[in-house]
């Protein structure tokens, strides 16, 4: 494909139908009220010029360069900023208007370099462009006069620069900025002709700018310009794919210039991101060709041996030898695997479809299990489906949005911006989290309650919530009575007082009138929108949280129309796909159950195979198992267990244990360390497939380059497959999706044709919805109706004692995604170069620790160091860290404790003790009688 | 194998269902955990967990003991 340039159509489109008729230049061309003058000549085919107008921002009049001529009307009003009107005619082109253009070219042009043959942006500049468009052949003024030609160029940012000189002071960055990052870092500064960008009053790198690459797309000219244009010229052609970061799964358009990829460039046509990215998305992309990346297949008979590179007929055969002879000496269940999150649909299709069939049990689990393993059983229980209710678009209609357990500026930024966008129009904000994350209180953005609960006590919150909506009359008794069952037992049990905000006031800290002032506003405030991440699943009773979510929002009728919903803010660009593709032991792709027997008929008919009607091993059960004895081997894609699941040293223990480990990845992670066998995966750049996203959005995966590795993930599954001796062979990973959609009732409408048609669409998708399914539960719910569960509060076993008396909590930071694999090798380490544990002054003081101590941080289970950074975001008692860096190790402390339907980790609750990692000496400690020991036992 | 609690993972699994369903009435709630453990754990593990309720009924919270005599 050449260069894709969405046309810009010059304001943003107004909703509703196309009511008014306007002519311009003689041409008709209906559009809806509110339409400007300018976006009604776009779509009839006429571009008006223009430099401060682009569509994805506001209309702002500053560049009168789009100026038109209204008959009826005096002057020349600037076409971006009127509306047009009923039978209002239009003239874009005229002797006139021409000379007024052109004589704002000239002011322009004479305070701009003029460099263009060398320019970063030659070709792709727009000031250039509409200097050719209005014919400017002249600069009257000269070039020596009082100029910008001098300011100083600001390269701080990894990703762009600004090259200031070059500025000619439109705002789109600025407004960029705030109307589609909603972040205000860039202001104007300075008056008249001293105006100029700022990135408030520092250098961009030290500014509050999350370099989103909003200001750098917005830019007409190369004042912002990644650094990788110049680099390496502007690309020539685009590959339009998904990013293979966050749930959001925002569409890019990777630009090339040849085989080389120069940027990643957010598609306006893309569902999920609608034209916005975020710093991971946007820049953070260089990991794929990052030389740590190992292409060749290796084995070694031992951990403790060299690598031993080989080809893919060796690798894949000796893999498939050990897999067998362990089974044939251990028993069929004797080995398992787990798929990936950040591989494609028909990547964990085959990997599961491998086990089942060609390993002959259901040992397969994914990474989901330590994430949103309690979103699939607990919305499955209440709603009968495991996925979110809503289309990100769905926000915008929502007047109350509950953010619970989730820090959607960091990650989920792209779906965060939209969020910003509905509260800035006045939608209200409850924060349900232990910390205070940025958005409870950011530039024009505040939370009316921020319900700071002690870490483990969700469900104690969500059930005084609904008992305050009961016991005061709020429920919606009509939707309840027409759409839900079980709801009489429910009232029962949520009405007692031990569900009250009274009694559970001094268990989870929340003051009582702040909670019931809280559930009075989602119950009343119209329409309301539950939006959640890990901080409601990573518990004890995550499963259970999430049904007492579920029965909240159907309690206040807040399911199945716009603005509405519960929605999980999924972590990983294909946790949803996962989940969708049977990658759990119990269930197959579509999430119907194993010893279901016709289901898993239609399997067998089509597998060629007898599959096992009992569940298998999940992640945690596999490590149990193998320290047992009893699980010998493990088949990793994709994922890093060693470092990201809980309890490293029992990890680490269970995977010593096992006679197989194979591991299929980019790079040597942490599990590799116990790997007799890698298998080099690759990038998303690489893959050919689909994601799904956390709105149940499938999007194409398209190929930027071919696999570095000389094999899709997908063939090399189905070769070791086949050489365990069951058939398995595809051409194309689109014979994968088409098997997945005979088999699959909720994707039996998806095919790449399709998706490449229609760009994308959310399952369901089949003959009842052929183009897909925005929002789910619209006329009833899947499972009929919508079942409340009741759900006591029963608190977590992990306690803080005097061993152990802070409670530990982690979560993520916007530069970096999970362990760290992929941004840690790009640019992104210079937001985060470690990871820290946030220690409020209090606990900090009475232990002796400074703000940037090393400090020693223990739970009951394993000790590890970090520095201790001092921050008011948490309540006294409460630390927190990220999990971004290994050398840090955070599961060495977290706990096998986990979730009780699900096993899902409770990462979110560890007792742990803190203190200074090399304390002073005893005499020094002896003055300060009030200091605990740096490490009390 | 036993972990820091000195329960086999089994014991200590099923002890925490249990305690999810203690506002139920005792029949239901085993029968309900009964049904959980059919549903999402593979036969060795139940297999084990039945050993270990015939073997030390004591560390099984009585609904998990009820429950696993019905599975």
């Amino acid at each position: 494909m050449s260069l894709l340039k969405e046309p810009d159509l010059g304001t943003p489109a107004k909703p509703g139908p196309a009511t008014v008729t306007v002519e311009v230049d003689g041409h008709p061309v209906a559009v809806p009220e509110g339409t400007s003058v300018m976006r009604a000549a776009a779509l009839s085919g006429i571009d008006i010029p223009k430099l401060c107008a682009t569509d994805s921002l506001e209309a702002f009049g500053s560049c009168r360069l789009c100026l038109v001529e209204i008959d009826g009307r005096r002057g020349t009003p600037a076409s971006c900023t009127t509306p047009v009107a009923e039978g209002m005619k239009v003239t874009t082109q005229s002797p006139k208007l021409e000379k007024l253009r052109q004589g704002v070219m000239e002011l322009y042009i004479s305070d701009h370099p003029l460099d263009c043959l060398t320019c970063s942006a030659n070709g792709d500049c727009e000031l250039q462009d509409m200097s050719g468009v209005v014919g400017l052949r002249q600069v009257r003024y000269g070039y020596d006069g009082a100029n910008h030609l001098d300011e100083k160029t600001d390269s701080s940012n990894p990703y762009f620069d600004f090259e200031a000189s070059k500025c000619i002071a439109c705002s789109r960055c600025v407004r960029a900025c705030g109307e589609v990052q909603g972040t205000f870092a860039l202001t104007i500064e300075g008056r008249g002709f001293g105006s100029k960008v700022s990135a408030g009053g520092t250098d961009f790198m030290s500014s509050e700018c999350v370099s989103c690459g909003a200001c750098v797309q917005a830019c007409p000219t190369a004042t912002l310009q990644e650094k990788s244009v110049v680099q390496l010229g502007m690309p020539t052609r685009s590959v339009v794919t998904t990013c293979a970061y966050c749930g959001v799964g925002c569409s890019f358009k990777a630009e090339l210039r040849g085989a080389e990829l120069v940027r990643m460039v957010p598609y306006k046509d893309g569902g999920a991101n609608e034209g916005h990215s975020c710093v991971k998305g946007r820049f953070a992309f260089g990991y794929a060709t990052h030389p740590d990346r190992v292409l060749t297949p290796m084995v070694r008979e031992s951990i403790t041996d060299e690598w031993r590179p080989v080809d893919w007929e060796t690798a894949i055969s000796h893999t498939a030898s050990r897999l067998k002879d362990i089974q044939a000496r251990h028993g069929v269940g004797a080995i398992g695997g787990i798929t990936s999150s950040r591989t494609t649909n028909e990547e964990v299709y085959v990997v599961q479809k491998m086990i089942r069939a060609a390993f002959g049990n259901n040992n397969v689990d994914t990474c989901a299990r330590v994430c949103h393993s309690p979103t699939g059983y607990g919305l499955k229980q209440t709603f009968g489906t495991s996925a979110g209710t809503q289309d990100f678009r769905s926000v915008a209609q929502s007047d109350v949005i509950m953010v619970i357990g989730a820090n959607p500026t960091d990650g989920h930024p792209v779906f965060a911006s939209r969020m910003k966008r509905r509260l800035r129009e006045g939608a209200k904000l409850i924060v349900v989290d232990p910390r205070r994350i940025d958005l409870v209180r950011s530039p024009h953005i505040e939370a009316e309650h921020h319900l700071q609960l002690a870490p483990g006590t969700n469900v104690a919150v969500v059930n005084a919530m609904a008992h305050v909506v009961l016991t005061e009359g709020l429920v919606d008794r009509s939707f309840v009575n027409e759409r839900c069952e079980d709801f009489d037992g429910w009232a029962e049990f949520i009405a007692r007082p031990e569900n009250s905000p009274e009694a559970v006031e001094e268990l989870t800290g929340v003051p009582a009138e702040e909670l019931r002032a809280a559930a009075r506003l989602f119950a009343t405030g119209g329409n309301g929108a539950i939006y959640y991440g890990l901080g409601v699943t990573e518990h004890s009773q995550g499963s259970t949280m999430v049904m007492g979510m579920a029965n909240l929002a159907m309690a206040t009728g807040n399911i199945g129309r716009e603005g509405v919903g519960v929605n999980p803010l999924r972590g990983q660009n294909n946790v949803q796909g996962s989940c969708d593709m049977g990658s759990f032991p119990h269930e197959l792709p579509g999430y119907r159950h194993v010893s279901d027997d016709v289901v898993r008929g239609v399997f067998e008919n089509m597998w060629g195979s007898t599959l096992l009607p009992e569940p298998g091993l999940r992640i945690p059960n596999m490590f149990d198992a193998a320290i047992e004895g009893t699980f010998r081997a493990i088949f990793v894609q994709g994922e890093d267990i060693a470092q990201s699941d809980p309890n490293t040293k029992h990890v680490h223990a269970a995977l010593a244990a096992m006679e197989l480990v194979v591991v299929q990845d980019l790079f040597l992670n942490e599990t590799a360390k116990f790997a007799h066998v890698f298998l080099p995966g690759t990038s998303f750049l690489e893959k050919d497939g689909t994601f799904t996203n956390a709105e149940r959005r499938i999007n194409r995966v398209r190929p930027v380059m071919a696999p570095k590795t000389g094999k899709h993930e997908w063939e090399i599954v189905a070769e070791i497959a086949q050489a365990m001796g069951y058939p398995m062979r595809y051409d194309h990973p689109s014979q994968i999706m088409d098997e997945i959609a005979a088999l699959t009732p909720t994707f039996a409408g998806v095919s790449f044709d399709k998706l490449d048609k229609l760009g994308s669409v959310q399952w369901p998708c089949n003959d009842n919805a052929p183009e897909g399914t925005p929002i789910m539960h619209m006329d009833g719910f899947v499972r009929g109706k919508g079942r409340f569960v009741q759900t006591p509060f029963v608190p977590t076993r992990e306690r803080s004692t005097r061993k152990f008396p802070l409670i530990l909590t982690t979560g993520r930071i916007l530069s970096q995604y999970n362990v760290g694999a992929q941004t840690r090798r790009t640019g992104n380490v210079a937001w985060h170069p470690e990871d820290v544990l946030e220690i409020h002054p209090h606990d900090a003081e009475v232990r002796g620790i400074n703000d940037g101590d090393e400090v020693t941080l223990a739970s009951r289970v394993g000790a590890t160091s970090l520095r201790a950074v001092f921050s008011d975001r948490m309540p006294v008692g409460v630390v927190y860290t990220t999990f971004h860096h290994p050398v840090t190790g955070a599961n060495v402390v977290t706990t096998e404790n986990s979730d009780w339907a699900t096993n899902c980790p409770e990462y979110k609750v560890t007792a742990v003790q803190v203190g200074l990692k090399n304390p002073p000496a005893p005499a020094d400690v002896a003055s300060s009688e009030n200091r605990l020991p740096a490490m009390a036992d | 194998m036993s972990t820091h609690t000195g329960l086999s993972p089994q014991v200590r699994l099923v002890n925490e269902i249990a305690v999810q369903f203690h506002h139920q009435a005792p029949e239901q709630a085993a029968a309900a955990i009964a049904e959980h453990i059919r549903a999402f754990w593979d036969p060795r593990m139940r297999a084990e967990l039945l050993r270990r309720a015939e073997a030390e009924p004591d560390a099984l919270d009585p609904l998990a003991l009820a429950a696993a005599r019905l599975l």
